[in-house]
């Protein structure tokens, strides 16, 4: 196990060096750089140019060095420094920025991650178990609909319903007079008022995809000869499906925990942006509209390492959870 | 005579299907007493199984128990399994703990991310309420009553670490774990090698004495019935056609049915006699030499050395013009891989392969280019075991059969569809099932559509990997028979791949035999199946069960001993 956990460690290395390449090669695939978009922005503004200052901004970013010099001392920042470079668009450190963003996002990802379980699960074997029931319909109309609904369609009809039903402020994660105020439980309180609606609609189409997924495998799983096995033994029938089948159709809900963070960051930025989020994906896409070279990369960066460990520790709980995977 | 442990009276169930409702089983009786050992037999879809569940009310879904009563006198008490709901703890109590069930497939009946160990011990503590640590004590005893090496050990390990044989012993541990009254062993063996299927028969019959047991051995192979039954129900179409005692039914059978699956059984027990002489040629169609195949070996990561398999060691042999050449041997000895590595579907490690073409020039297989490949693939075909997994269920029987014809590009249009015709015809089947699907076919009928596929292309060889296996006993007799006639009438050589040695004498000249990669012997089929002269051999060939109680071979069986780490 620990040799198994060793060799993925290992194989990361390559991978990572790959996706700092790709990345960094990314930011600078459009043309023109974080001056060239500052200038013309300055230009609508009607603002008097001097070429001789735009020369020397570009010598001061490193901005008139080739590509893989501009690589090589970002990379060497990063790691000697922990220096991710600086931000243009918000003249400060990019560490700055994205760590604030960071600890939101992956809170919001995790409680939804969180939902779909909770959700999908009972659900799921409920669907499985009782195939072409009354009920099963019923959660695949419901499931069928959560697929086919856009995420920010739904914010918006929650947030008209809470805001007319409730009088609740919505959007972002606190309200206006809390998020300066230091912590405490009213503080706490307004927080879980605000996170049900993103946690909600970034959940819904996972908890449907996962419901689908989980009916489907189980389906299969029920029908093998070891579940016969286990009725043979003479094991209550709650305890037959939740022991063996259950057990064995469980392995894409291990493996969601890979794809969750991509998921969160590049599939929801708009509803991130409807709900006003305070997330990554919003602050990505504006990183790349501005050019914000360092930024953009950085995130992008950050993302695969996130995917990286995701796809680690559900490699890792597959292997806990499937003796198969782990001998092999 | 002591009560019946368990009496069946006028069982019925049906099967409410979406358009009808199929009357699965009707009005079936039967008892079993402590000791003695029932069979029932029947061919695939008779019902057998689904009557064998029902009586630990295990029937899966679309099956409805409709009538009759399904006694159980054990503990000093009667009780009518029948009237009881089927999740009700009274049946629950009976599950398991009075009735033990295993099954056919060893590979898939136990959980594969249990233990072992676990799984056993589920069953213990659920009906004897011991604590853990007595329930794995108990465990161990009996992994190792059921001949499992090293039972602590391997109690922690996973199925997927186990032979077919071990999960099968595994298996009879779990059934046997708080001695039931009622053993119910449904094709037990079907899924095994003849030795493994010996030796687990062996060790049904051992605990049976032990314990008293009443055992339902359900099986479609009448020589398993001769070698362990005492008493003999055969079923068909959900109906039990004829009882009696083992001996009335194998040598004085009432019924028309049980007459015939004899005779079925019985004609494969000697060489076919439309067998025509093959005539020994000095130039043979066909040589293989030191032919090798090496799997895995390669270095792993971090420099570790993988292990290295020789699926095929060193084989070489001869196939003339006509005749039929057996390839036996256990699953896992390489009879499969060579005939691959005849045709070259998988790449040869060394050795060669030689053909000698129509025009007698030979060439060697092995440095074929990919288009003078196919052209040796136009001659050399394969019939493949699985009649069912074989035929794409979205092509018409048309379009199967006219594929390699189409693929040649020699015919066209009309020509293709008389030439499919005439292959129909050829293989016993009406020219006008050529628009349907093959999932109106049953599996006989599919395997004649095999052949009718694999004989499309004028072949002079074909590769028949198990091809009869999957089928029942009648209808492999059938298939056996047809391709013996098409053989008269074509000029044509079979290299016939099998594990049933019963099915290779009654078809072949000459025989092959492989054991772990290596070819032990060959020669003359009667040679090989009579008198061989290498022990594995012998001990293969005295594993075959006899399809005569008064003669039971299997119980006196030679037991080859570098065997015994194989299960």
């Amino acid at each position: 196990m620990l040799n198994y956990i060793l060799k993925r460690l290992v194989y990361m290395i390559p991978t990572l060096i790959g996706m700092s390449i790709i990345s960094f090669a990314i930011i600078q695939l459009p043309p023109g750089d974080y001056l060239t978009s500052l200038l013309s922005t300055l230009a609508d503004g009607g603002a008097p140019i001097d070429p001789a200052t735009v020369e020397r901004l570009r010598s001061q970013y490193g901005l008139d060095q080739p590509i893989w010099i501009q690589y090589g001392k970002w990379m060497l920042g990063i790691l000697t420094r922990g220096d991710f470079g600086f931000s243009f668009e918000w003249n400060q450190p990019v560490s700055e920025v994205i760590w604030s963003r960071m600890g939101s996002t992956l809170a919001i990802s995790f409680a939804a991650l969180l939902l779909v379980w909770a959700v999908s699960l009972p659900i799921g074997i409920y669907s499985a178990v009782r195939r072409n029931s009354i009920g099963d319909h019923v959660f695949t109309f419901f499931g069928f609909i959560g697929l086919a609904v856009p995420n920010f369609i739904l914010a918006l009809t929650l947030m008209y319903v809470s805001f007319r039903v409730f009088g609740q402020s919505v959007g972002g994660l606190f309200s206006p007079e809390y998020v300066d105020a230091p912590w405490s439980l009213e503080k706490l309180w307004d927080l879980i008022l605000h996170l049900w609606i993103p946690i909600l609609v970034i959940g819904m189409s996972g908890t449907a995809a996962m419901i689908r997924i989980l009916r489907a495998n189980l389906t299969d799983e029920l029908s093998k000869p070891y579940v016969t096995t286990a009725r043979a033994k003479g094991l209550p029938e709650y305890k037959v499906i939740v022991k063996y089948p259950v057990r064995i159709a469980l392995n894409p809900f291990v493996s969601a925990i890979g794809w969750v963070l991509p998921e969160l960051v590049s599939g929801v930025t708009i509803t991130a942006i409807v709900l006003n989020l305070p997330t990554a994906g919003p602050l990505l896409l504006r990183a790349l509209v501005a050019q914000d070279m360092y930024l953009a990369g950085s995130f992008i960066l950050l993302l695969s390492v996130l995917t990286l460990v995701g796809m680690l520790v559900s490699d890792i709980l597959l292997a806990l959870l499937d003796p198969r995977i782990r001998y092999n | 005579m002591e009560k019946p442990v368990l009496s069946v009276e006028n069982l019925s169930l049906d099967f409410h299907l979406r358009t009808h409702i199929l009357h699965a089983v009707r009005d079936v009786s039967f008892d079993l007493h402590r000791g003695r050992t029932l069979a029932l037999v029947g061919e695939s879809g008779s019902g057998k199984s689904v009557t064998a569940r029902s009586l630990m009310r295990i029937v899966d879904k679309p099956g409805v128990m409709v009538g009759g009563r399904i006694i159980l006198r054990t503990q000093g008490r009667e009780v009518d399994l029948a009237q009881l709901a089927s999740n009700s703890p009274e049946v629950r109590a009976v599950r398991g703990a009075r009735i033990g069930l295993i099954f056919q497939e060893p590979m898939s009946s136990l959980s594969p991310v249990h233990t072992i160990g676990s799984q056993i011990d589920e069953v213990i503590r659920l009906h004897s309420g011991m604590d853990k640590r007595a329930a794995r004590a108990r465990t161990v005893e009996l992994l190792g009553q059921v001949e499992i090496p090293n039972p602590a050990e391997m109690a922690d390990r996973y199925t997927f670490e186990f032979s077919g044989g071990m999960r099968q012993r595994a298996m009879i541990a779990m059934a046997l774990a708080v001695n039931p009254d009622i053993l119910i062993a449904d094709e037990p063996t079907t899924a095994l090698d003849v030795t493994t299927q010996a030796e687990i028969l062996d060790l049904i019959k051992r605990l049976q004495t032990e314990r008293g047991m009443a055992v339902l051995l359900i099986t479609h192979d009448m020589g398993v019935v001769a070698e362990v039954a005492d008493d003999v129900a055969v079923m068909r179409f959900g109906r039990i056609v004829e009882t009696g005692t083992v001996d009335a039914i194998f040598h004085a059978p009432q019924h028309a049915y049980t007459q015939r699956l004899l005779a079925s059984t019985l004609k494969l027990e000697q060489p076919a006699d439309a067998r025509a002489e093959a005539v020994i040629t000095p130039q043979p169609l066909l040589t293989v030499k030191g032919l090798t195949k090496v799997y895995g070996g390669a270095k792993g990561f971090l420099g570790t050395k993988k292990f290295a398999l020789k699926a095929v060691d060193d084989v070489s042999l001869v196939l003339h013009a006509g005749e039929n050449l057996g390839v036996v041997g256990e699953s896992g000895s390489g009879k499969t891989t060579l005939g691959r590595l005849i045709l070259r579907i998988v790449e040869p490690t060394t050795g060669q392969v030689l053909y000698r073409q129509k025009d007698g020039t030979e060439i060697d297989v092995t440095a074929l280019s990919k288009s003078d490949l196919r052209k040796f693939h136009a001659d050399v075909r394969l019939i493949f075991q699985d009649p069912f997994a074989s035929l794409n269920p979205r092509m018409t029987i048309r379009q199967i059969i006219g594929d390699p014809l189409v693929v040649e590009g020699k015919l066209k249009g009309k020509e293709i569809e008389e030439k499919v015709a005439e292959l129909l015809r050829l293989v016993g089947l009406s020219p006008d099932v050529m628009e349907r699907y093959p999932h109106a076919f049953s599996g006989g009928q599919r395997q004649r559509i095999g052949i009718a596929r694999a004989l499309a292309l004028d072949p002079r060889i074909i590769i028949a990997d198990e091809a009869t296996s999957a089928l029942d006993v009648s209808i492999r007799s059938q298939i056996l028979d047809l391709l013996l006639e098409i053989q008269s009438r074509l000029d044509l050589s079979f290299i016939f791949i099998s594990h049933d040695i019963s099915v290779v004498r009654y078809f072949c000249d000459r025989v092959a035999v492989m054991h772990r990669g290596k070819l032990v012997e060959i020669g003359p089929a009667e040679t090989i199946c009579t008198s061989p002269s290498e022990d594995y051999t012998r001990a293969l060939i005295s594993a075959v069960p006899n399809p005569d109680p008064r003669n039971k071979r299997m119980l006196h069986r030679t037991r080859f001993s570098a065997l015994s780490t194989s299960t």
